[in-house]
């Protein structure tokens, strides 16, 4: 028995016109203060005034949200009693705001406490509607809450499906506005969700489509977003294969690279979509070398390779390099502008924290501690995966 | 020589391989907290057994079969019907997603389990060198 779990899916241009409907008495739309600058707040909130709801604005989350910043926003909707949620933004956001919904839910529950099992009991008091300002995250239709314990310096892969958005709005004009590096960074992620979701153990019939899809929506369109931020086709094209990657890793799961990109942002401060699609290649010929079929499939799919076995899956990992490089992204973690030994002294504490990420255990081929170690090392310098 | 499942004889064999293991004892060095394990009737048993594993940074530092949950203290209970056990046993059945789809069933502080999966992944790894007999 397995579930496939999603919110309703509003999406394509004129999504956010799904507000204007909306039935509620107050909303607090949680999200940062850039987003309020940019003007993309009082868009969501133009809507919602129409519909009648009375908005208020937790504009306090940072880039990889800690603790403390859910629970003041779990405070200050105490304090407000909104029956609306909205994150608004990326993933840092939109899991800020279903962290901050499950503790105006349960004021006593710490955030590390929000695990996958057994009952949450949620929509007591409130629902919750996700709007994704990049295309990448796909956090509008997990249930995933990725929070920053900020004395550790390690994230912390928290939620339970109950606290999935009620409604997703995905409309390509939320993320027009990207910037070139953005615009690369999340649909690398997207890519990674892809290819995790598709290789990972928990991979099922329901989110292969979702996840072949994905990545072939990225490899097709992400360089033409990344090109000419106007080109409105290759935003839409791309927000919807971030959703679909969303989908399709949200319901099986993510892999080694996303427990190698989370330490490395932890650490280094790496934005993640860079840090996991850095990682990703190496991942994927380290795995290739015991079980090359569901990568050597991938590659096949998306036209890479139809040569079968580790060299397709070799092949995926090359292609995959070329796109990092055309929309100008680290293929090592060199190029992230990270001094060697600055790495080097933080190595093991990666490799530690790596192994403590819950991601790391549906690779398809279990790393040692020296194998997870040499990759660290190896994907340093760029040099590719022969053990 | 194979060990039949669930028994005295397989815990404490399992003990035995739970203590070999670097890789364990490197994945949950700071780990505090035992567990009884406990197979349920199913179609294919008709027994609930339960078995005791005390586990202390990297160690195990007893294992035995026990007459009841109540005999011994232990901060996780995990119950399951036997075959639930047999697919964990032969790698069929990670316990962590067994666990989210209430296969397994965790009494017990979850969230300090999920702060180490690698040392979950070694106790399976362990549990699979178990030469096992189902009594098939």
């Amino acid at each position: 028995m397995w579930n496939f779990v999603s919110p309703r899916i509003v999406f394509g241009e004129g999504a956010l016109e799904v507000l204007d409907e909306l039935e509620g008495r107050r909303a607090l739309i949680v999200t940062d203060a850039t987003l309020v600058q940019l003007g993309l707040v009082d868009r969501v909130k133009a809507h919602l005034d129409s519909a009648g709801i009375e908005v208020h604005i937790f504009d306090e989350v940072e880039p990889d949200p800690s603790v403390q910043t859910v629970q003041r926003g779990a405070k200050v909707a105490l304090e407000l009693a909104p029956d609306w949620i909205v994150g608004l933004g990326g993933g840092s956001p939109m899991d800020a705001a279903k962290a901050i919904w499950v503790l105006y839910e349960h004021p006593d529950m710490e955030p590390a406490a929000i695990n996958p099992i057994g009952d949450l009991v949620l929509r007591r008091k409130a629902r919750l509607i996700t709007i994704t300002t990049t295309s990448g995250t796909g956090a509008e239709v997990t249930w995933g809450i990725v929070l920053t314990d900020t004395e550790g310096q390690r994230k912390m892969g928290l939620g339970h499906p109950e606290n999935k958005a009620d409604i997703a709005i995905v409309d390509p004009e939320m993320a027009a506005g990207m910037p070139p590096q953005l615009t690369a960074d999340t649909g690398l992620d997207a890519l990674t969700h892809a290819v995790e979701g598709y290789t990972c153990t928990w991979q099922t019939d329901l989110t292969d489509g979702l996840c072949l899809s994905a990545a072939r929506l990225v490899f097709q369109y992400l360089p033409r977003a990344v090109t000419d931020g106007s080109d409105m086709e290759a935003r839409e094209r791309m927000h919807n294969a971030a959703t679909c990657a969303g989908l399709g890793f949200g319901n099986a799961m993510a892999s080694m690279a996303h427990a190698m990109g989370h330490t490395l942002g932890a650490v280094f401060h790496v934005p993640h979509g860079r840090a996991v699609a850095l990682f990703l290649p190496y991942t994927i010929e380290f795995g290739a070398g015991e079980e090359p079929e569901r990568f050597a499939e991938m590659a096949a799919f998306i036209g890479c390779s139809n040569e079968g076995g580790k060299k397709a899956a070799q092949a995926l990992a090359g292609f995959i390099r070329d796109l990092c490089q055309k929309v100008g992204n680290p293929t090592k973690v060199v190029e992230a502008g990270i001094e060697r030994e600055a790495y080097e002294a933080q190595v093991d504490k990666m490799v530690d924290d790596a192994f403590n990420d819950t991601q790391i255990i549906t690779a398809v081929r279990s790393p040692s501690y020296e194998q997870l170690r040499q990759l660290f090392l190896y994907a340093y310098d760029g040099q590719p995966i022969d053990f | 020589m194979a060990f039949k499942f669930p028994s005295d004889e397989w815990v404490k064999e399992f003990a035995s391989q739970l203590n070999a293991s670097e890789a364990y004892a490197k994945s949950a060095e700071d780990w505090e907290g035992d567990f009884i394990f406990i197979s349920e009737p199913d179609k294919v048993s008709s027994e609930t057994r339960y078995l005791f594993v005390g586990l202390n940074h990297g160690k195990c530092t007893d294992a035995a079969e026990v007459a009841s949950e109540n005999e011994r203290e232990a901060a996780f209970v995990i119950r399951a019907p036997y075959s639930n056990w047999r697919k964990v046993i032969e790698g069929k059945l990670d316990p962590i997603q067994g666990m989210m789809t209430r296969k397994l069933k965790l009494k017990g502080d979850m969230t300090k389990i999920l702060r180490y999966p690698k040392a979950a992944k070694e106790l399976v790894n362990c549990v699979s060198r178990v030469p096992t007999d189902f009594g098939d």
